[in-house]
């Protein structure tokens, strides 16, 4: 064990020449930086330095609340963002700590290891002159020979790790010593923590996960590019041109709830191929849920949430037909009332001027279980009974032209502003039903769909981690549960004794760690020892 | 999944009466204590030397290399001598200490009961909700407590400073955090939660005792530099030997139990929400009750850092384990909190 050691002063004969101080700084701050002391310290700067990751909002986890907390605090806000503490994890101080943490680990490792495997070959040490001084301690009188009671005192420490040695004048001992699984136990613990961090600091390079919405009726997304996401976030290391190719087909999507909607299992019927099967378009069934995520091709699929897709049909005055089912997202978690907008450009127009003035985008609200107050629409749970929609029917120039991507989800407020997007109705619908627009236009609410949101994960390195934590936890019980005991065991014949066959026996014990919890087995190995009479040698 | 209204109310009677039994033991340990004290502090007067000795040689770094007579009156300190009078009254006080075991041990039963009974009543596990989880908890302290008294009979007067945080926290979890029987989402149904959240408390459990013990140790060194302070209380605690001792052998039971719980937690977020490792706050809170319980097994084993200085960080332990499960589930919004109150 490495425990503090004090660097001297050096003898005054000694002469500082400046290369001998440069190489002292250098060992002071190595004995310095690999003392127990400081691994203490780095310890409790981690535990302090992760703990702002708890109690701020973190970049990784929720931007918009980060900008929140940000404008709310002003000045204050901005100092903490400036410092990092709304990217914790990754912030240099934070960084900073545990390098210095692992290179005191290494450098307590490394001379632990020397020292482990020295002791490996070492003896137990020598059986100490007063066994009566020692913690356990016990002697008594037994009957037999000195020779045959050592014979038996060195059966019975089967399994010890012995030394024996003739101290002379008829004076015999044995030293003894068990537990070293804990010293190995706890340097597994510290190699393995070593990997495990490091195994996690590759990962943080090597892994990406992306997120994309697919509709329950047989649409497709393949993992082909960054391009067919909705959002993709890649690992330091990941440009996204070699992403591992694989292919699902999502075919259904079921959800099931108690009575009072409390959603009780989420399912989608899937299939995927991967690897081989893309060469022959094979596709394997899988059930995706929730705690089961699809493995193949070393990538992991998720599934994320789901929710509804509205079909609406547009009849153009000319007669021309658009259907679209575009997703709409679930503005209550539990009840799944949905906002959205689906749009559509008008058919046969190739003047672009004039194409822009007549697009139509059906926006509003999606409730699989409706309850209407009055004119307004709420939903009164995630089931699928009778649904309905409220919604405009705006027209105009989407904008969508302008450049700039917009939302699936929403139009774009500042066309409405600047009067270029109209609403030219606004109306409750159920399955069915239409609305027909003053030109001739009809609008009418089809049905609804279900789609579900997938994520990709791709993480080579989380099968090391898994491992290094396995043997941390390995090593861990060993170090914690193990303990490093030494008994020593000296006999000589009886003096006092007529005829001989009475032989002395003493027995000392002591635990290296922790003494609690020894006294038994020192106990049971004394009374073996000093009541040979039962047992014949 | 229907869930059965009959068991659940008889779980919710077993709570509530377990909660006032372990009241009334308290009281009765209290009764302990405070008889117990005239005796004991005139058997501490006639024994004076004896305990010095005893005191020295706790004091006295556990080197293990060391062949020091550390522990020859090693585990419950030598009993000195009583003297007739002072014997009466530690008996009589005995007995009270002996029907608060019994009580504890009637309530443990009853606690247990409930816990069941919950999960008979939503056939499921009985940790789905923060309500039994705290239940849970309290059971596992106060088992584990009841091993500790197996093993060191010494303590057993101090019974009411363990049963006094598991009263609190069950009284919060029965008023504040009460949620009726129902079954879980989806997210919450795998193995691996099951297996996990049991680890969680088992370890949670087990470490309020030596939060208890080292709050104790504290008070009593407090009160061995200057015997002013906690004069009521620390008096007749047992040396700071003993409830080192008691801290550090649960402790190290308990931490590989939680470090297992911890790495449950990320296999079950690897399979439920794409990632093994978030920092979440839950997580995160989690990784940092588990360093600085490192910190204390290293402080343990640092010269300087033994005593006092570890058993504050065995109490900062406790304290962020005790935080994680209140301010994390109520008042942060994380990717855990859907675990939280029904
Ligand atoms: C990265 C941070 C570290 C963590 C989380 C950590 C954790 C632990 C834990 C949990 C234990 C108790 C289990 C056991 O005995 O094996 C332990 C023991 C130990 N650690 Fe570390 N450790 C860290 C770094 C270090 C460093 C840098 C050193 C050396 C300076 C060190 C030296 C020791 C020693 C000597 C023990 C044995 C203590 C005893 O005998 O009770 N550790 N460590």
């Amino acid at each position: 064990m490495t425990s503090d050691r004090q660097t001297e002063t050096e003898p005054s004969a000694y002469r500082a020449t400046p290369a001998r101080r440069a190489l002292a700084f250098i060992r002071n701050t190595w004995r310095g930086l690999t003392s127990m002391r400081t691994a203490l310290i780095l310890l409790f700067l981690l535990a302090l330095a992760a703990m702002p990751g708890a109690m701020l909002p973190q970049r990784s986890l929720n931007e918009p609340k980060v900008r929140e907390y940000i404008a709310e605090h002003g000045w204050w806000g901005e100092l903490l963002d400036d410092l990092g503490f709304f990217a914790v994890y990754g912030s240099v101080w934070f960084a900073a700590i545990y390098l210095l943490l692992m290179i005191s680990l290494v450098g307590c490792l490394a001379p632990r290891s020397v020292e482990y495997f020295r002791s490996m070959r070492a003896k137990p040490v020598l059986t100490p002159r007063n066994l009566s001084r020692l913690p356990h301690h016990a002697t008594g009188t037994v009957a037999g020979d000195a020779d045959d009671v050592f014979a038996a005192a060195r059966s019975r420490l089967k399994g010890w790790r012995t030394t024996e040695r003739d101290e002379g004048d008829g004076y015999k001992s044995i030293s003894a010593e068990k537990g070293y699984l804990r010293e190995t136990g706890n340097l597994l613990f510290h190699f393995a923590m070593l990997g495990l961090i490091i195994a996690f600091a590759v990962g943080k390079m090597v892994t990406y996960e992306g997120q994309v919405i697919v509709h329950a009726d047989g649409s497709e997304f393949c993992n082909s590019g960054i391009y067919a996401y909705d959002s993709f976030n890649p690992g330091l290391r990941v440009d996204g041109t070699e992403l591992t190719p694989f292919c699902v087909r999502v075919n259904d999507f079921e959800p099931t709830y108690t009575d009072i909607g409390q959603p009780i299992e989420y399912r989608a019927d899937i299939e995927y191929s991967s690897g081989d099967d893309l060469a022959t378009n094979t596709w394997r069934p899988y059930q995706l849920e929730v705690n089961e995520p699809l493995r193949t091709a070393g990538d992991r699929v998720y599934l994320l949430g789901h929710g509804f897709a509205p079909v609406f049909t547009v009849t153009f005055p000319n007669g021309e037909k658009r259907t679209k089912a575009t997703q709409w997202r679930p503005a209550d978690q539990t009840t799944l009332l949905s906002d959205g907008a689906t749009k559509f450009d008008p058919p046969g127009i190739t003047d672009s001027e004039q194409r822009r003035d007549k697009q139509l985008a059906v926006t509003g609200l999606f409730a699989p279980t409706p309850v209407f107050n009055g004119k307004i629409l709420s939903s009164a749970g995630p089931r699928l009974t009778d649904p309905a929609v409220a919604v405009d029917i705006m027209r105009g120039d989407l904008g969508i032209d302008s450049g700039y991507g917009q939302s699936i989800f929403s139009i774009d407020q500042s066309q409405v502003e600047k009067g270029a997007l109209e609403r030219v109705a606004r109306e409750n619908l159920r399955v069915g039903e239409s609305i027909t627009l003053e030109d001739g236009t009809e609008v009418s609410f089809d049905g609804v769909r279900r789609w579900v949101s997938l994520q990709v994960s791709h993480d080579p390195t989380q099968v090391w981690v898994l491992g290094f934590a396995v043997a941390m936890l390995v090593g861990l019980a060993l170090s914690l549960l193990v303990k490093r005991r030494r008994v020593w065991v000296r006999v000589a014949p009886a003096a006092d004794v007529e005829g001989g066959g009475r032989t002395v026996v003493e027995v000392g014990g002591l635990a290296r760690t922790d003494q609690a919890g020894y006294g038994d087995e020192f106990d049971e190995i004394a009374a073996d020892l000093l009541n040979q009479d039962t047992r014949s040698p | 999944m229907p869930v059965d209204e009959t068991l659940s109310r008889f779980s919710d009677w077993s709570y509530n009466t377990a909660t006032l039994i372990y009241v009334l033991a308290m009281v009765f340990f209290a009764v302990e204590q405070a008889f117990g004290r005239a005796g004991r502090l005139r058997a501490e007067r006639t024994a004076a030397p004896r305990r010095e000795l005893v005191g020295a040689a706790a004091s006295g770094p556990s080197d293990p290399a060391s062949l020091t007579p550390t522990s020859n009156a090693s585990g419950a300190s030598a009993t000195p001598p009583l003297t007739p009078a002072a014997r009466r009254s530690t008996s009589r006080a005995a007995r009270f200490g002996r029907m608060g075991v019994s009580l504890t041990v009637l309530a443990a039963l009853l606690h247990l009961a409930a816990l069941v009974l919950r999960g008979l009543a939503t056939s499921r596990v009985p940790w789905g909700n923060m309500y039994e989880y705290m239940m849970a908890v309290c059971l596992i302290a106060v088992v584990t407590w009841l091993v500790v008294l197996r093993k060191y009979p010494s303590v057993r007067h101090l019974s009411a400073f363990v049963l006094l945080p598991v009263v609190v926290l069950l009284f919060i979890g029965g008023t504040m955090l009460y949620a009726t029987a129902a079954p879980v989402q989806p997210a919450l149904q795998s193995y691996w939660l099951i297996v996990h959240v049991a680890a969680a408390i088992v370890s949670s459990g087990m470490f309020l005792v030596p939060g208890v013990a080292s709050v104790l140790y504290l008070m009593r060194a407090a009160h061995e530099s200057n015997s002013s302070r906690f004069a009521k209380l620390a008096g007749h605690l047992p040396g700071r030997q003993v409830l080192d001792r008691v801290s550090y052998r649960t402790t190290v039971l308990a931490f590989p139990i939680y470090t297992f719980g911890v790495v449950c937690g990320a296999i079950w977020a690897e399979a439920a929400w794409g990632r093994f490792w978030g920092w979440d706050p839950k997580e995160t809170v989690a990784f940092v009750a588990w360093v600085v319980y490192a910190a204390y097994l290293h402080a343990r084993a640092t010269a300087g850092w033994r005593g006092k200085p570890a058993a504050w960080i065995n109490v900062t332990g406790f304290a962020l384990i005790v935080f994680n499960l209140f301010f994390i589930n109520l008042v942060t919004a994380g990717l855990h909190s859907y675990a939280g109150v029904g």
